[in-house]
Parts: structure tokens; sequence; C-alpha cells
């Protein structure tokens, strides 16, 4: 199955470049994600996000009339190879905007590029670095991990819950977390009362477990994405540990629970983007209809559900089609139409982009929702 | 007291992980006893113990048993396979070629794995159920046990395999000299087979049983097999009880540096033993020295 995709890719590849001489109209966008390699689970959705909603755009006659084309490449997570296939997109593909890098390490290595070509860049990844201070021509679509760190200890703070312990992974979305999550906790007046980290690979967590166990939080906040938030969980439940646990939104997936298995994940909470809850929402949400039509075509196409990932780079693309729509044809109107664009409904929250903030999502980004038997509850 | 409670907890945790570095070095060492090279491969035999067990489970709906001999059998048949199509065609090839051949075999594996099986982290259930077992105000899983269990039938098998068989005494006769034990008659070829056949075995069993609790995925081969080589090299690279007591004193220490210094120099320290030994006791622990050592 993989490989036909393969296959296919490498076919509508070459029937892109074969057929960019004679479709002059065209407007021409750039990917770039981590389909292969470790950030994958990145990667992936989000490629294959973006090709559904090109072919949907395509199907129904373009953007005003004119067709889009597609240049995807896999970086492979490298940030070298981002920067060369970064350059290949603008000065031989010759696209008007670029949606990803996945990673914040290759996206950072991009912004450079971009800026100096004067192409807008939409990336996939959360690192606050990308938009902060903001740089004209790069913008970002999944939430500041601040955002999720600080919806955890307003959660903290409505159950009193004073000392807290931290795990987070050793890598840089564990990093990052742990940084926003200690400067945040100084500030709301928390106590730290163990710090301790385990890196992506580890296979037990319970020597760490056990020095939090002893420093006796009133809650733990873990940090980091699957299997090692899932190890933990079961590493404490064999240690009999009853803190309240608040997992980051780097786990909001049904997966986690899988691989938690439900016991031991009864009454975690986490900072869900609204993707994953998206059955749960009340219908007046802005943003129910979008989620629920968005996770029916990927399943639809794929055969899998849609993940949070892959609304990164809806959310890219929807913010190049508006500005397009509006009638930005080349890769300076684009940027200034991005930037005016006002609200819009997106898959990660609802954007309200500005000259100040490239991001444009706040606090509603998230949900917090607890596990229980199994299944998602949104915490009121 | 508390202190006294949390090292126990410490010690427990590290000897559970650390048996499992023991039997994953026990698969690097019998290898090399018979072809003086290091199977960079090895931590793929372990991933594919545990992918293979969650497959037959899952997709092909077998018991959890016939499950586990399907994915060990099926292992084995790799490492018969990587042998005669990988490393038999090369004659004169040098110890050095053989082990980037192995890297490059493990590369392979690792992505057929991934574009199989994607690229999920997959978990198994655990054998005997999940309630902890508390002993001296430290716990541990059943799942423990049974990885305890399996160490101990292994070394115990490998004792009697090479202690008192035709084939395990060859065996050692070729890692001591080849070219002697090629005289006497015993076909070293052979030999190199079987050491791939039962390391490719007891790899991937140390996968299944681990899988419950530490999961699996198409790259969990990497940090295992590293840590495992770790072992293999404490014990000196010796298929016996040294690479065990390397295993269990890697992971007691891990654990106790993970708890007591500090846990984001949890794999430094184990690296830092690993280069201590080498420089001090290039020999392994509880190795005497040896005048010649190739």
């Amino acid at each position: 199955m993989r490989k036909m995709f393969a296959v296919i890719g490498i076919t509508m590849l070459l029937l892109c470049s074969a057929s960019a001489a004679f479709a002059a109209a065209s407007i021409k966008i750039g990917g770039l994600f981590a389909v292969t390699g470790p950030a994958s689970f990145l990667g992936e959705p989000e490629k294959n996000t973006l090709e559904l909603l090109v072919k949907e755009a395509n199907a129904k006659g373009g953007i005003n009339g004119s067709k889009i084309e597609l240049f995807i490449y896999d970086t492979g997570g490298d940030a070298t190879k981002a920067v060369q296939l970064a350059n290949k997109l603008i000065k031989n593909d010759k696209v008007v905007a670029i949606v990803g890098p996945s990673t914040t390490g290759e996206s950072m290595a991009v912004i450079p590029v971009v800026e100096k070509e004067q192409i807008p860049l939409i990336s996939c990844a959360a690192g606050i670095k990308i938009t902060d201070p903001v740089k004209k021509w790069v913008f970002k679509t999944p939430a500041n991990d601040h955002v999720a760190a600080e919806k955890i200890l307003i959660q903290a703070e409505k159950l009193k819950q004073k000392n807290i312990a931290l795990i987070t992974v050793s890598d840089s979305f564990g990093s990052s977390g742990r940084e926003q999550l200690k400067q945040m906790a100084a500030k709301r007046g928390f106590k730290i009362v163990a710090d301790e980290v385990y890196s992506p690979k580890d296979s037990d967590m319970t020597p760490q477990l056990t020095k939090i166990k002893a420093a006796k939080p009133d809650a733990i906040i873990c940090w980091g994405t699957n299997p090692g938030p899932a190890i933990i969980t079961r590493n404490l439940q064999q240690l009999g540990i009853k803190t309240q646990v608040y997992q980051s939104h780097g786990v909001a997936s049904k997966k986690y629970i899988e691989l938690a298995t439900p016991q031991a994940a009864e009454g975690i909470m986490l900072p869900a983007g609204k993707l994953a809850v998206f059955d749960l929402l009340k219908p007046t949400d802005p943003q129910a209809k979008l989620l629920k039509d968005y996770n029916t075509d990927y399943k639809k196409s794929y055969g899998v559900e849609a993940s949070t990932f892959g609304g990164y780079a809806y959310d890219g693309f929807q913010l190049i089609a508006a500005a397009i729509k509006k009638g930005a044809v080349t890769p300076a109107q684009i940027r200034d139409g991005i930037e005016k664009n006002g609200r819009m409904v997106g898959v990660s929250g609802i954007f309200k982009m500005s000259p100040t903030d490239h991001n444009g999502l706040d606090l509603g980004a998230f949900e917090m929702v607890r596990i229980v038997k199994g299944d998602w509850v949104i915490v009121k | 007291m508390e202190l006294l409670n949390q090292v126990t907890q410490f010690v427990i945790s590290g000897l559970a992980t650390g048996s499992i570095y023991a039997l994953i070095g026990l698969s690097f060492a019998i290898i090399f006893n018979s072809t003086g090279i290091i199977n960079f491969a090895q931590g793929e035999f372990v991933m594919l113990g545990g992918v293979l067990t969650i497959f037959s489970l899952n997709v092909l709906h077998l018991p959890l048993l016939a499950a586990i001999v399907v994915a060990v059998a099926v292992t084995t048949i790799i490492g018969l396979l990587f042998e005669r199509l990988a490393i038999r065609p090369l004659k004169n090839a040098t110890p050095l070629m053989l082990i980037i051949i192995t890297i490059g075999a493990s590369i392979l594996i690792r992505g057929l794995v991934m574009l199989l099986w994607g690229k999920d982290t997959q978990a198994l259930p655990a054998f005997s159920g999940t309630d902890p077992i508390s002993i001296a105000g430290a716990t541990l899983l059943p799942q423990h046990l049974w990885i305890f269990g399996v160490t101990v039938l292994v070394i115990i098998g490998c004792r009697l395999f090479f202690n008192h068989t035709i084939s395990g005494k060859a065996m050692r006769a070729c890692s001591f000299n080849r070219r002697a034990a090629n005289l006497v008659g015993i076909s070293v070829g052979r030999m190199v087979l079987f050491s791939f056949v039962i390391s490719a075995a007891v790899g991937s069993l140390a996968g299944v049983i681990i899988a419950p609790l530490t999961m699996t995925a198409y790259d969990v081969g990497v940090m295992l097999g590293l840590k495992g080589f770790c072992a293999a090299i404490m014990g000196g690279m010796g298929s016996g009880l040294g690479t065990v007591l390397g295993g269990l004193i890697l992971g007691t220490l891990e654990s106790l540096g993970a708890g007591l210094i500090s846990s984001g120099y949890k794999d430094a320290i184990a690296f830092f033993i690993l280069l201590l030994i080498l420089f001090i006791r290039p020999q392994g622990l509880f190795k005497k020295g040896e005048t010649e050592r190739v």
C-alpha cells in the first residue's frame, strides 16, 4: 500500500514537472516535510493532508480559476537537506509560498533562506523561536508550547496543587516544554519539587519516578511524545503513585491510552488540540464542523484517523488559499494577505494573524481533557 | 528508611533492565566467539522478536504462545538467511568488512520493518497480568519475573550447549583457533551458521519478553543493541556468566545513577563506565588477561 503511494507520488511529481510547461497560469506551492526519519510521525500526515487539500481544490477548478501545482520534498528531518530543498523549491520550482518544515530545527535553518528570497513560509513546527521575535516572511500554525503549559498550570491552580514535579524527555520538544513550564511555574507561584528527565529511547523510568515519589508533589507534569509518556504511565501504576498526573499535548491521541493501558491512564489530564476531541465538542463550537469534515476526508483517503500534525499543514494551506482568493498572486501579496487575513477557523484553533503575531493562536487552541475509562472527557 | 526503600527500588529496577541487557549481550557474545565479528544487526533481531509477535497476535490472530514461537522461528530463519546471503559469500573478508556488512543489514531490516508495519509504537499484553508485586518496599511487575526466568534459562541452556554437546564444543573450538578447528575436521562454516541461528533465536526471545514492558517499534533495536553490546564488553565478550554480570551491573549502575545523581546523565553514566572498562580492563571485568587478543 505504502509502495503504491510512493509510486503514485513519484508519478505525480513527474506529471507535475512535465505539465509545468503547459499550465502557465497555475499557482505553485511548495511543501517541505520530514516524511521519513525520526520525525516522520509529523511529516507523513502533513504531506498527506497537503496533497489531499490540493487535490480537492483542483477538483473544484482551483482557486479563482487557477490550478494549484504542488511540489513536496522529503527532508528526512535533516536541517541541511531542508535548506537545500528550500532553495530548490524557490529557484527551480519557483513556488510562491512554502508549507513546512515539520521540525523546529529545520524551520530555524530555512528561515534565513526565505527571508533573503522573500518567499512566505508557514512552518508546521511548534518551537516558540520560529515566530518570536516576528520575522517578516515566517508564519507558523501549531500553537506555541507555552500555551499548552499555561493550560496545565491554570488547571493545577484550580485544583490548588502547589508543589509540582516535572519529568520531561531530553529532546527538543521536552526541553522546550521544561523551560516554559519552569518559567511559568515560577511566575504563577508554584514550587517545583522535582525536575527529572529521561531520554527518548529509555525503556524504564521507575528510578526517576521513585525520586519524584519521595519529593511528595501535589501533581506530576510529564512532557514528551510516545512511547515515553506511556511507559511512565505504566511505571506510575507499578510504583503505586496516585498523584494527579498531567501529560502534554504531545500524546493527545488514542494511541497513548492504548499503549499506556486504560487502567493505568485513568484520571490523567492533558491539554488536547481540538481535533483529538472533535466528537465531544458542542455543535455550536466554531471548529466542530471543520474538524469533522477534515477527519472524514482524511480517513476516506488514507484509511486512518487524521492527526493534529496533519492539521498544521491544513491550516498552512488554508492561510495561503485565503490570501490567493482575495487576489494575491506574488509572494509579497500572499505574505501581506496572510498577515491581514483576520479571523480564520482552522484545525489547530482560531487564527488571528497580525503584524505582531505570526502564529495567531491563544489558549482556546486546547481543551483540557481527562482520561476516563479509556476515553476523553472534557474538563469543565 | 525512606532512602533505603528508594535504593531498593533503584536496584530492583536496575536488575530488571540489566537482565534485558544481559540477554542481548549474550547473543552478541555467541556470534563473536565463533566468528570474531560483532553483529551490529543484533538489536534488529531483538526488535523483530517483538514486532513479529505483535503481528502474529494481532493480524494472524494466533494465541500468545504460538505467536511467540512463530516470531522466534521467523527471526531465526532471518538470522540464517543473513549468514547465508551476506556473510558466507565473502570468503576472505576481514572482520571489519563483516562488521560493516552487519551495520548495513541492520539498516535494511529496520527500513523493511518500517515499510511493512509502519512507524507506530506498539505494545504486547503482559504475559501474566500487571498487578505489581511488592518486595521490601519496592515494586516490580510479573513481567520482570518472566525476564529473570528466561535469562536464567538461557544462561543454563548456553552452559549446557557449549560445555556438553559436540556442536557447542566445536563452536568453542572455532573461537579459540579456527584453523586448528578446521584441521581436526570441524566445519567452521557450519559453526558460524549455527552461531547466527542461536544468536538470532536468543535475541528475538529477548525482544518478545521485553515487548510488554518497553513496547516495540521498528527502531527500538538501536539503543537496546548498544546497551547489550556494553554488557558484552563488560563481560569480556564471553558467552557465560561474565556477560550476564556485565548486563546486571550496567543496569543497576544506570538506575542508581539516574536515581541518586541525575537522570539527565543516565546514558552518559553507562557509556562512561564502558569507556573506563575499555581503557583499564579491555579483556572484560572478570577475565584474566590474555597474552594475545586479536
